[in-house]
């Protein structure tokens, strides 16, 4: 066995095992720190330590792609391999990475000093191509000019209003700046009911991708009866092509933490998290400074504290009730709802859990009232929206815009697309979303409209495609996305994100078989239909808008018709 | 209390807190099951008793849903046959069904075929005869879950198996990949007998398919106290 010096990780251990089985990915967290993977030695003591089954503390590890149960390097350059990375030849980039080290994508160095992989989308996808060096953002990678950027990404925010991003765009706002939690103190100053009230006037629904009303979910927290309720920030922003939340959370993490104080207050939450992505690790410290900064002000730490939760490198785990078993130390298995958060949450408590940009708008709405709230947007779909704009744009960034702006205005706002080339097509919503076309252009931008053409709002991602673009290979990304990224539970999504991936490859190489249309939009359909969660349910989404679409690209280089 | 219900047309009355699965069994009617068992707590991942609930937007797991007053239920619709006949495809393009008759026989009611994924990856590997007691080969393995179950809290709190990787490559696994007796398995055998896919089976029956006569598996298991003769 290797010879481990367990020394290091005992003491590293010791505030972590009163969190018990909870405390399974920061400890296993702490000791890759220490020792770049996780031996058996380590796995054993970490399981003693928290008095978790040797089977279960392997079965975690082995689930989360930034665990690793084999020699692995301290040091790790993650190449973004992903959508909009692989416009900007990401490809070549870690192919010319791994051949100056010696490596295949995946290896470690001999010597344990370095190991190269590829890496699932980063949200730095403005910034295309990039990737992750240890904690640090690399960013507009140029193997020409042999130039990058180093450190803490850059934001870059556009758009015709400012108000969730108004401190968004200058570094972080420190809690001097950003001021006094004026609408927290607004909304300790009404009755928690009438909170939830001004919520659910103002028509905020959850921006995360599900849309569902903010004040409905948290007035069923509020009514659940439980001996302690939790109030949730998911900021494991995964999905390709989204960004927003890594800079409202880098620029401005007051805002968000003001929102989980006043949901907290509405609800009577005493505990809150906050579930960062393992990709953000820039964003950590940000938050740490931030949240004590609340603490010395007296905002946190009496009636409600929050605490940061790190993933470890798993799409699913923005799936809310697989972020709950995660934060729970276990494998992130979505759950079979019914029974809702609201009601049975993390740890099986009421729990509220809302995405980072819903949260950033709950200030804006008790501060102004749900009345001056609802004069942005339309009626339908109030308030202000960010677009994560990327791909063949001229300026890629995050836009805030009132709801009902046109695809056409907003491409506008972005210097339209790139070196003087024309529209393709849009991926609209995310991996999970769908195709937009030239036909879409004037397609206001409403949860309304957009459903009216069949096209997801999701996550607000907008990502341009040129006209020189092969479409094949951008649903190639796509199916390799989805196929790493399933959790394995149930089978349409385990064995149809496989199948679907499979099919793309032909796809993608003109080397469609007889019947791999239908033979695709069987296991299409079947994903969407008899999923256990939503990331089952839309992993085809994209898939089949571009069937509709683009049928030939299906069956070219087939011998026999469909 | 009971509720009343209608699946395919007809009026079902049940107990209250009863599952459409259940709801359909008492009253003759089939809805087919994989990962389901009695002794295991359901997790409605295999998704093969998918059921249309009108006003859901997506099927519903029968083994899950309670029945509830008023409900419209359709258990053959469309988009359930479809599901069904494609994931059982999908598992016959993945695994070995050959000691699962059961779903060989729902292969052959929903005219599923055994070649429609040409080319496609298969979860293959070599069987692990580790233990006096029973082998595992996960060539046969279609992830019910009801080994883990009954290994955890469904029934001996033993915790000896767990998962090893995600999504299509998932599988059962012990702690860094430790033969049987190494670990906390007791050779309860509750695992096996759950097992609906052949993929656990007691040693003994295992090296009877080999080909191996009684004799010889007898002397290869002197280490096992001679039962008394009957």
């Amino acid at each position: 066995m290797e010879n481990i010096n367990l020394t290091p990780l005992k003491p590293i251990l010791e505030p972590i095992i009163p969190l018990g089985r909870s405390g399974l990915l920061p400890a296993l967290h702490a000791a890759q720190k220490i020792y770049g993977w996780i031996s058996e030695p380590v796995a054993s003591e970490i399981a003693r330590s928290l008095r978790v089954p040797l089977a279960d503390v392997h079965g975690v590890i082995e689930f989360y792609s930034l665990f690793y149960n084999k020699p692995t390097s301290k040091h790790v350059i993650r190449v973004c391999a992903d959508v909009a990375c692989a416009l900007k030849d990401a490809e070549g980039i870690l192919n010319h990475l791994c051949a100056h080290h010696g490596l295949e994508p995946g290896q470690t160095t001999e010597d344990l000093t370095l190991t190269i992989e590829p890496s699932p989308c980063l949200g730095l996808c403005e910034h295309a191509p990039v990737a992750l060096m240890d904690d640090l953002a690399e960013t507009n990678i140029n193997l020409q000019k042999d130039s990058y950027q180093l450190g803490r990404p850059p934001s870059w925010v556009y758009g015709s209003i400012r108000l969730l991003t108004t401190n968004c765009g200058n570094d972080t706002t420190s809690l001097e700046k950003y001021g006094e939690y004026t609408a927290l103190k607004k909304a300790n100053g009404m009755k928690p009911e009438d909170v939830i009230a001004e919520i659910k006037a103002s028509g905020l629904v959850g921006r995360g991708g599900a849309a569902f009303p903010t004040g409905v979910k948290w007035d069923g927290a509020a009514k659940a009866t439980a001996d302690q309720k939790y109030v949730i920030c998911n900021a494991d922003e995964s999905e390709p092509g989204t960004f927003k939340d890594r800079v409202l959370l880098i620029d401005d993490p007051h805002r968000t933490i003001e929102g989980m104080c006043i949901t907290a207050y509405a609800i009577g939450a005493s505990k809150g998290y906050i579930y960062i992505r393992a990709e953000y690790p820039y964003i950590v410290p940000v938050l740490e400074t931030a949240l004590n900064e609340a603490r010395d002000a007296g905002y946190l730490g009496k009636d409600f504290d929050i605490e940061v939760r790190v993933g470890a490198g798993a799409y699913i785990c923005g799936e809310e009730t697989a972020l709950f078993e995660s934060i729970e130390g276990k494998r992130g298995f979505p759950r079979v709802k019914p029974p809702f958060p609201t009601t049975h949450g993390v740890f099986g408590k009421p729990t509220v859990i809302n995405n980072v940009e819903t949260l950033c708008n709950v200030p804006l709405i008790i501060a102004q009232g749900s009345a001056e709230f609802r004069q942005i947007g339309t009626e339908k779909s109030p308030g202000p929206k960010l677009f994560c704009v990327s791909g063949d744009v001229v300026k890629t960034g995050v836009y805030e815009v009132p709801f009902g702006v046109t695809l056409r205005e907003l491409l506008e706002m972005a210097g339209g697309v790139a070196n003087g080339k024309k529209l393709q097509s849009v991926l609209f919503g995310g991996a999970a979303g769908a195709f937009a076309t030239t036909e879409h252009l004037d397609v206001k931008m409403t949860f309304e409209d957009l459903r009216g053409v069949g096209l997801p709002l999701g996550s607000g991602v907008v990502m341009v495609f040129d006209e020189t673009r092969d479409m094949r290979q951008v649903l190639k990304s796509l199916g390799h996305f989805f196929a790493h990224e399933s959790c394995g539970k149930c089978y349409p999504c385990q064995m149809g994100t496989q199948r679907q991936k499979e099919i793309l490859d032909r796809v993608a190489s003109r080397d469609v078989v007889e019947g791999d249309f239908v033979r695709l939009q069987d296991v299409g359909w079947t994903m969407t239909d008899a999923s256990l969660c939503g990331l089952g349910q839309t992993a085809a989404s994209a898939v089949l808008s571009a069937m509709k679409l683009w049928p030939e690209l299906f069956v070219e280089g087939q011998t026999s018709k469909v | 209390m009971t509720v009343t219900l209608v699946m395919d047309g007809k009026e079902l009355t049940i107990d209250d807190g009863k599952t459409l699965l259940d709801a359909a069994r008492e009253n003759g009617m089939d809805i087919p099951t994989i990962c389901f068992h009695e002794a295991t707590t359901a997790n409605g991942l295999c998704r093969m008793c998918v059921v249309e609930v009108e006003g859901m937007r997506v099927l519903q797991p029968a083994c899950i849903v309670q029945a509830a007053n008023n409900m419209k239920v359709q258990t053959r619709g469309e988009k359930v046959v479809r599901s069904r006949k494609t994931i059982l495809e999908m598992l016959a393009s993945t695994m070995d069904l050959s000691d699962a008759p059961e779903i060989l026989t729902m292969m052959d009611e929903y005219g599923a075929s055994h070649e429609r994924f040409p080319g496609a990856e298969r979860r293959e590997s070599e069987v692990k005869d580790d233990n006096p007691m029973y082998i595992r080969d996960y060539s046969k393995c279609l992830l019910c879950w009801r080994c883990v179950q009954v290994c955890a809290e469904d029934a001996q709190y033993t915790f000896a198996i767990n998962f090893d990787g995600r999504g299509f490559e998932t599988q059962i696994g012990t702690f860094f990949d430790k033969a049987i007796p190494e670990t906390s398995c007791v050779l309860c055998g509750q695992c096996v007998g759950v097992c609906p896919t052949g993929a656990l089976k007691p040693k003994r029956q295992f090296q009877l398919e080999q080909g191996m006569s009684p004799q010889e598996i007898s002397v290869l298991n002197t280490g096992r106290k001679r039962r008394k003769e009957k």
